[in-house]
């Protein structure tokens, strides 16, 4: 079937892919910069049509619950929210992780901290990619950069957290999400069927037949080498994300004697910046980070040999540069740039700060 | 033994039902947590139901729950389980997905999840054992708790100065319209326990029939809480506990029991 | 018309607690003087006059009372 050209933001672009991607349930809160997405819900009213349960519930800590619940009988159910929401949900996150439950969780970020700004940050990156919630837990990170990766990452995170039954979160930005930009999207994926759901979860809780013993979805083991036992699973688990999973994207890497890393909507600003910096002379890629947890440690190695700098892009007061300077084990100067509290940086800025802080070094 | 000559299959009149798992529960000795368990089941295995129940167990001492109930289980966060609760039986309506709950879980940390849940009027069934206290974590003091009553975190007796009241949670929740029925029971003798098995009967049944919220209170001893004999603490609780948490139903098809 | 009834107790699941002790209406049980693997004074029936009434099961938290009953 041919593709569907849109015109939507980010937000709603998320709603639509829930639809069209055979989602189960969505369970949220309303919060800026946010919001659309359950709107956009509530007025395509898919229960009607694919039998997708939307629910507003009454505060973060119920919708991440919900989701928990949900997840625990096989269903595909996921929810969005914007930073402190997100902080408020780090309980379900963790019991999510440790009872090894599939789910989609939106964070479309604002400044902070605290009550913050309604206006795009990438100052939730630790909170994302180092856990958040209590325990060792990873979750699946992606960061999109466009409406059209809003879009296309609910699919793609459909697959991972099945896959490797685990959360997953799409970390956006309030840029990314209140951005309205042309869409492509694809036909109706149908909702499992209950004879689907069993087939592909069978650990699921969602009702004992004869034929098996009870399934019991829980994170609790109070016998602490089972619980050790348990923790080596996931780590296995994650160990394997890593191997397998990294998605990242190089731009003008070719020549490039520099390298910015960054994501999201630093990542587009980034962009721009090396076609400045490439009018002046000065031989600029972007390292894009598509996964933030798995991290592409191997690439930022790479880099790090052959480059004379780089510098790691994002709003915030240096959360991701943590990671460039782990994986690049200071083989070359690794600095960091971004506006935080609300601020998006400029590509004048971004370039500049490239030529101050690694370039004149 | 006495009478083994009449012990025969066919002369059976009560066994413990297959809804329940054969595992030993971790219950105190004379706790209402395991007779509880045992008339959900027996109500789960009455309806025929086991290939459709879902129980959410909450965090308190019955947080092992899951491993009696041999129905597909799932457990909560502290105080979450109405939360879960709802989402699961949205996406399933022909189950019949219950929490088990406990006054700290379901009155104290779960009490928006639980208010929420009852007034959307979400088509589950609450199970709701009040003890006034904390089991699980040594006994400290419940939302439930009574004035004067003494605890790990009351050891001189509850105050209204320092903590406030009891809370009748299940009164707040019979004025919220989700609820279709609540009810107040008690498993301390034998006629107790057959009209809390009908109560719970009646809140399944309701389900079957989508009417909205059932919630089932039962008071119930924590006798190493109370630091007193199960014997002991059922005759306490009989006097005491009944007085605050009268025992009955406060409502029943939608309307408020008049009193 | 005599009813009679029998009571069998599982007393490894025991925990002694008692209960089933006060709801039998016949004062068929007691709490025995030895004590099972776990170490509980579990219930053991100490009369023949138990009619079957299943009260000292609905009271058991533990389940591990069964009981039998003939009407003579």
């Amino acid at each position: 079937m041919a593709k569907e050209l849109k015109l939507m933001k980010g937000n709603e672009a998320i709603a639509e892919a829930a639809i069209r991607s055979g989602c189960d349930g969505y369970f949220g809160y309303p919060i800026t910069p946010q919001s659309e997405v359950m709107e956009h819900l509530m007025i395509e009213k898919p229960w009607e049509t694919t039998g997708m349960v939307v629910l507003q519930a009454e505060s973060e800590t119920s919708s991440i619950n919900m989701v928990y619940g949900g997840a625990g009988v096989g269903k595909k159910v996921m929810t969005s929210s914007s930073s402190p929401g997100i902080s408020l949900m780090q309980e379900g996150l963790t019991y999510l992780a440790g009872a090894e439950l599939p789910a989609l969780i939106v964070n479309v970020v604002r400044g902070g901290p605290g009550l913050g700004t309604i206006q795009p940050s990438q100052a939730d990156y630790f909170q994302a990619v180092k856990g958040g919630g209590h325990g060792d837990y990873q979750m699946y990170v992606l960061a999109p950069a466009s409406v059209q990766e809003m879009y296309d990452f609910v699919f793609k995170a459909w697959e991972i957290a099945f896959k490797y039954r685990n959360p997953v979160m799409i970390l956006s930005d309030g840029a990314i999400g209140q951005v309205m930009e042309k869409l492509y999207v694809g036909p109706h994926i149908p909702r499992w069927t209950e004879e689907e759901l069993r087939k592909n979860a069978p650990w699921a809780s969602c009702g004992k037949p004869t034929s098996r013993d009870h399934n019991i979805i829980t994170s609790l083991d109070l016998d602490s080498a089972k619980q050790e036992e348990h923790n080596h699973k996931l780590q296995a688990k994650y160990r394997e994300m890593e191997e397998k999973e990294v998605l990242f994207e190089t731009i003008n890497c070719e020549d490039a004697e520099y390298i910015f890393v960054a994501y999201g909507s630093s990542a587009r600003i980034a962009q721009k910046a090396i076609q400045l910096g490439r009018e002046k002379g000065i031989k600029v890629g972007l390292l894009r980070l598509i996964t933030l947890f798995p991290f592409p440690k191997k690439q930022v190695a790479e880099f790090s040999k052959k480059v004379k700098g780089m510098l790691a892009v994002e709003m915030s007061a240096g959360q991701m540069v943590e990671d460039v300077r782990l994986a690049a084990e200071f083989r070359c100067p690794i600095e960091h740039f971004g506006r935080y509290g609300g601020i998006i940086h400029t590509p004048h800025e971004v370039l500049e700060a490239l030529e101050e802080k690694i370039i004149k070094g | 033994m006495f009478n083994p000559d009449i012990i025969k299959p066919e002369n059976l009149v009560y066994k413990k039902t297959n809804v329940l798992t054969d595992a030993v529960m971790h219950y105190c000795p004379g706790c209402g947590h395991g007779t509880t368990h045992r008339l959900v089941a027996e109500v789960i295995e009455e309806m025929d139901i086991q290939d459709k129940a879902i129980c959410i167990a909450p965090v308190g001492c019955s947080v092992l729950a899951y491993n009696y109930f041999n129905v597909d289980s799932l457990g909560a966060a502290h105080g979450r389980a109405p939360a879960m609760a709802s989402a699961i039986q949205r996406m399933f309506p022909d189950r019949h997905t219950f929490t088990y709950q406990g006054d700290g879980d379901l009155a104290a940390i779960g009490t928006a999840e639980t208010i929420h849940a009852c007034n959307r009027g979400e088509n589950i069934v609450i199970i709701f054992i009040n003890n006034g206290i904390y089991g699980m974590t040594g006994g400290q003091m419940a939302p439930t708790t009574l004035i004067g009553m003494k605890t790990a975190t009351s050891p001189y007796g509850r105050t209204v100065e320092l903590n406030g009241y009891p809370l009748q949670i299940t009164e707040l929740l019979a004025e919220l319209p989700g609820t279709y029925y609540v009810t107040r029971q008690s498993v301390h003798t034998a006629a107790a326990v057959r009209k809390t098995k009908k109560a719970i009967r009646q809140a399944f049944e309701n389900q079957k029939n989508k009417k909205g919220t059932s919630l089932v209170e039962v008071v119930s001893n924590c006798n190493s809480g109370w630091k007193m004999t199960p014997v002991e603490a059922n005759k306490w609780m009989v006097e005491n506990m009944f007085a605050k948490y009268p025992i009955g139903d406060i409502k029943v098809d939608g309307e408020k029991v008049k009193k | 018309m005599a009813i009679k009834g029998a009571v069998v107790i599982d007393k490894e699941r025991c925990k002694g607690c008692g209960v089933c002790v006060v709801a039998c209406p016949n004062n068929v049980l007691a709490l025995s003087k030895n004590v099972n693997g776990k170490g509980y004074h579990y219930s053991e029936a100490i009369l023949d006059n138990c009619i079957g009434c299943t009260s000292c099961a609905l009271v058991c938290p533990d389940g591990v009372i069964t009981v039998y009953k003939v009407k003579l």
